[in-house]
């Protein structure tokens, strides 16, 4: 695909939960919970208000017509009425702000010089007061990771919305943490552009030290548009390894929308504002979804025969777009002539459908079955997305689903979704505040670091740096631990005994620069690491776990059991001669079990050797 | 060069062209609102102004009312139920009127038809005994008028004290709910439109007495329909802060039915008829008791017509304070003791204080919550000059603000 030639134009917003003590507008840890461990849950309704200028958003107008909008809310001991909303905000979390202006000034933004928090309109129930408080912090940056660079438009510090545990219901553990989202304007020209920067700005998140890790704890959202085509948003892709494969599935399925209008322009259709009530059709049916509904209504598409099953993306029709419209009513989805007859629809069932609904061979007829409110609010829906078939591409949100397609979620939200948040007062940041603000090294520079200054190998180096126990790492060669072995017991053998199987965990950064002490010191050996780690993880404190398996041996002790060996395989090393010192080397190892360390017993395994020939 | 809220500006900032709205000034920088939403503070410097524009005000829809359902009178006193945010201070403040209610509120059409009075807009902070008055006078007039019922929406604050007043005040035939919402009007979460639903319902249903109906609990489930005379705010700001004390509820409406139940103990539609005792002496005071407190405290309520004591306990202050009480007693003020613990009976019979603050001249205020006592002693004042006739009323029950025996369970 060139995409130069169909003009692909894409931005990313990166949304990163930050790793502060407490969360963005209440005291409470930034901690997620087990679902099991709550205590108590309420239910609320939430609709939609007017914004500060007298306008209604149309992406909370659209949410009003779901017919039900009560939530159930998940409390813990870990959370207050604050997420409850039920008392208001605490004053900004300075070291939020902190970490915010430290992200803006490592993109070379700008600060706002007075922050002012906003409420921004969402009555989906992930936020109990109907709305998230957002802030921008500071505005046009740059990043030079592709060519020509990419323009950071924004730095935003907002709240994370409640996670929600299925259906209607939400955990309040997640809301509050305080998020940063970044905004970059839309510089990127390919889907391998678009990975490349959201793995950059990823890259300078983690180099604070002070993000979230982990599946959830970053989220990007991608605005793809091309020639011809709209801004589309994708919301929520979480994992970066599909970022690309989300941009190119879009591409295609814009690419497919246009040549659908292209179609259906050429063929004249036209969609029918006609409603029929097809119920009685249905009463013996053998489709069960159809026999058992309330009410079932059809529209025909005027010569839209065929475009409606025609598939646009990996596994998605422009059916699933229009069904995605309708299910905002509360329905299941819709069935459409192009599919059927199928889903225990019979071919004779088509035939009287068409003709209730006065369909010809190029028409399509959708019929949407549910109690007659919400099958005529859908009906209402089918029509809309269906005429928006005529523009090509319609502007919206979408929400990526797994292999990297994407469904409609609701119209893109405007302006008219923001009001100020009068709970909070503003910040002013001035330039003594932007000045104290530090910038950390980024973990590319550490890694750079590490290879020089340390030796370690690039692999290595660089994946000690990225690890989330970099810092102790560092920790660890300050105190004097060489490198080499910090690095590996702190990536590579964690690592290992992890894939055995073990809790890693449940070690504590004290714990392990403890063991490498331990080790630096001729406590134990570093063949012993471990095991001690192991020993740590099933309970035992460090020292008893080194004292139980590298108990301190003497010069004597070594040299005794060195000799034991040798005096057993006299006729093998008169053989091999100094050769036999790696076999001996394997043997003497094997029984010391760690306890003595391998250059100790090369030592003297070579004189105990030399001494014999 | 100055600039209007409304405006629109072009900022020069970062550099880059941001266009915006200037919204207001805080703490010298200019605050616009950015076309991406969001509000930013500024250098006046930066701006530019461009074409001018006004903001659009709300929607001002005309609200169609249907005639043939009952009629009920809406009475406005502003609170959260009606506030909205100030773009002038940043603030939440109360602007609305009572057809903005019906707006807020678009639910409340289908259940009556509303006449809309605003007799105040204010904070409940600012309530005085002079509003009071104009507020029992206007729902006077409606019930006179013929209203199935009135709903006095109110901010959350003094609620009680407005509803305590007017249960005096009016005596009714017919339901006078107030109603309040703890979450501001504009948050899609608010607490009005459920509050201000289960209060329609309520005005319309069989009660012929004063009441506050609020949120039950933290859910959006039903609100409790509460005596005005028997009901406290108890939290800060959850929804369901509002409780009954000393006294089971009136009843409750159901959410999303609106299905309303009363309770046995009600006053029925129809068993008073229609009377406004709109006198109140407004010298009258209430103070907090607490240890260590200075008898000048006291005296300094000397000339006043009453005094309200919040005491310790079953209704005591210290001992050095008797005297100051004795003082006040002595030169015509009328001493009612009342207890910091709200639940429960004030009885100075027990210990030795209490005979000697009975000794001094104070009058028992039973089980009367101090506030409702305080309303009540002003109410009485106004009514009544005989010392030994105020004492008696005082005790009296007159609006289910106090009774005979303390319930089981509460």
């Amino acid at each position: 695909m060139d995409y130069n030639e169909i003009g692909l134009k894409a931005g990313i917003e990166i949304h990163q939960q930050l790793d502060t003590k407490e969360k963005l507008f209440c005291h409470c840890p930034t901690k997620l919970r087990d679902v099991e461990k709550r205590n108590g849950e309420f239910k609320r309704y939430l609709r939609a208000t007017e914004s500060e200028m007298g306008g209604v958003d149309r992406a909370a107008e659209e949410e009003m017509k779901k017919q039900d909008r009560i939530y159930t809310y998940y409390e813990y001991d870990t959370t207050c009425l604050v997420e409850n909303d039920e008392e208001p905000p605490a004053p900004m979390n300075r070291e939020a702000l902190g970490l915010t202006l430290t992200l803006a000034k490592m993109m070379n933004m700008t600060p706002v010089e007075q922050v002012h928090v906003m409420r921004k309109l969402v009555i989906d129930g992930s936020n109990t007061s109907g709305f998230q408080r957002t802030s921008l912090v500071a505005l046009n940056g740059t990043i030079h990771c592709i060519p020509g660079g990419a323009n950071i438009e924004s730095i935003c510090l907002e709240e994370e919305a409640a996670q929600r545990v299925k259906g209607d219901i939400f955990s309040l553990d997640r809301l509050g943490i305080p998020l940063a989202e970044i905004t970059t304007a839309p510089d990127m020209k390919t889907p391998e552009q678009v990975k490349e920067v959201a793995s950059y700005i990823g890259m300078i998140l983690r180099s604070t030290g002070k993000v979230k890790r982990g599946l959830g704890t970053i989220r990007q959202d991608v605005n793809i548009s091309i020639k011809g085509g709209a801004r589309v948003e994708i919301k929520g892709v979480q994992d970066l390894n599909l970022i690309d494969e989300v941009v190119r599935r879009e591409v295609l399925r814009q690419l497919n929308l246009i040549s659908i209008r292209d179609e259906l322009r050429e063929r004249g259709a036209s969609v029918s504002e006609e409603v029929f009530e097809v119920t009685e059709l249905f009463r013996d049916t053998k489709s069960s979804i159809l026999k058992k509904a309330k009410c079932i209504l059809a529209v025909r598409l005027n010569g839209f025969a065929g475009l409606v099953g025609k598939e646009i993306q990996p596994g998605r029709r422009l059916g699933s777009e229009i069904s995605d419209y309708a299910k905002k009513c509360g329905v299941g989805g819709l069935f459409h002539t192009d599919e059927l007859p199928a889903y225990g629809v019979t071919a004779e069932e088509v035939k009287a459908l068409k003709e209730s609904a006065k369909a010809g061979d190029d028409d399509c007829v959708i019929l949407v079955a549910d109690t007659k409110k919400k099958a005529k609010c859908a009906i209402g829906q089918i029509l809309k997305r269906s005429k928006l078939a005529f523009e090509g591409v319609p502007e919206e949100t979408r929400k990526m689903l797994e292999e990297g397609s994407t469904a409609y979620m609701r119209p893109l939200p405007g302006a008219d979704r923001m009001y100020p948040e009068t709970d909070v007062f503003a910040t002013d940041i001035d330039d003594e505040y932007w000045q104290s603000v530090q910038i950390p090294e980024l973990l590319t520079e550490k890694e750079k670091r590490f290879t020089e200054e340390f030796g370690l190998d690039k692999a290595l180096a660089k994946n000690i740096a990225f690890s989330v126990r970099c810092p102790l790492f560092e920790e660890a060669v300050a105190k004097g631990v060489r490198p080499n072995l910090a690095a590996r017991t702190i990536y590579s053998t964690l690592r290992e005994i992890r894939r055995e199987g073990f809790d890693t965990k449940s070690v504590s950064d004290e714990d392990l620069l403890s063991v490498l002490t331990a080790v630096e010191c001729g406590k134990a050996a570093k063949e012993a690491v471990p095991d001690i780690l192991k020993a740590v993880i099933n309970g035992k404190s460090v020292g008893d776990a080194v004292n139980e398996i590298a108990p301190a041996v003497s010069e004597e002790e070594l040299t005794g059991v060195i000799k034991k060996v040798i005096s057993e395989r006299t006729e093998f090393i008169e053989e091999q001669g100094m050769r036999a010192l790696g076999p001996l080397m394997g043997v003497v190892m094997k029984e010391m079990r760690g306890r003595a360390d391998g250059k100790v017993i090369s030592e003297i395994l070579k004189k105990e050797l030399l001494k014999m020939l | 060069m100055t600039i209007e809220p409304g405006e629109r500006v072009l900022c020069t900032y970062a550099g880059t062209q941001l266009k915006g709205v200037f919204i207001t000034e805080r703490n010298k920088k200019a605050v616009i609102k950015l076309d991406n939403g969001y509000n930013i503070g500024v250098d006046y410097e930066t701006l530019k102004k461009t074409e001018k524009t006004a903001t659009h005000a709300p929607s001002q829809k005309k609200i169609e009312q249907n005639t043939s359902l009952p009629k009920l009178s809406i009475i406005s006193t502003g609170g959260t139920i009606a506030s909205k945010i100030d773009y002038r201070t940043g603030a939440v403040t109360s602007q609305f009127e009572a057809d903005d209610i019906l707006r807020a509120i678009p639910g409340l059409k289908d259940i009556a038809c509303f006449s809309a009075h605003v007799p105040a807009t204010i904070l409940s902070e600012n309530m005085t005994p002079s509003i009071w008055k104009t507020l029992s006078k206007t729902i006077y007039d409606e019930i006179k008028a013929g209203t199935k019922g009135v709903i006095v929406t109110h901010g959350t604050d003094t609620m009680a004290y407005s509803a305590a007043a007017v249960s005096f005040m009016v005596k009714t035939p017919v339901p006078i709910c107030f109603v309040g919402s703890q979450r501001s009007a504009d948050r899609p979460s608010s607490d009005n439109v459920m509050n201000g639903m289960c209060s329609a319902k309520a005005a319309l249903s069989d009660l012929g007495e004063v009441t506050v109906v609020m949120h039950a609990t933290t859910n959006d489930d039903y609100c409790t329909i509460h005596r005005g005379t028997r009901v406290r705010k108890m939290h800060t700001s959850r929804r369901d802060a509002f409780r009954s004390m000393n006294e089971k509820p009136l009843g409750k409406v159901e959410y999303p039915s609106l299905d309303v139940t009363l309770e046995e103990h009600v006053v029925r539609r129809g068993h008073n008829s229609p009377k406004l005792f709109d006198r109140l002496e407004e010298k009258t005071g209430l103070l907090y008791f607490y240890p260590g407190m200075s008898p000048d405290i006291i005296r300094a309520f000397s000339g006043y017509k009453g005094l309200v004591l919040s005491g310790t306990g079953l209704g005591h202050t210290s001992s050095v304070c008797i005297d100051a009480v004795r003082e006040l007693a002595e030169t015509g003020t009328e001493v009612v003791m009342t207890s910091q613990c709200l639940n429960g009976r004030v009885c100075d019979r027990v210990y030795d204080t209490g005979r000697d603050l009975l000794d001094a001249g104070i009058t028992e205020g039973e089980d009367m919550l101090p506030e409702v006592a305080f309303v009540k002693l002003m109410w009485v004042l106004g009514q009544e000059r005989n010392p030994s006739r105020i004492k008696e009323l005082i005790k009296t029950d007159l609006r289910g603000e106090t009774g005979r025996c303390t319930p089981n369970g509460l």
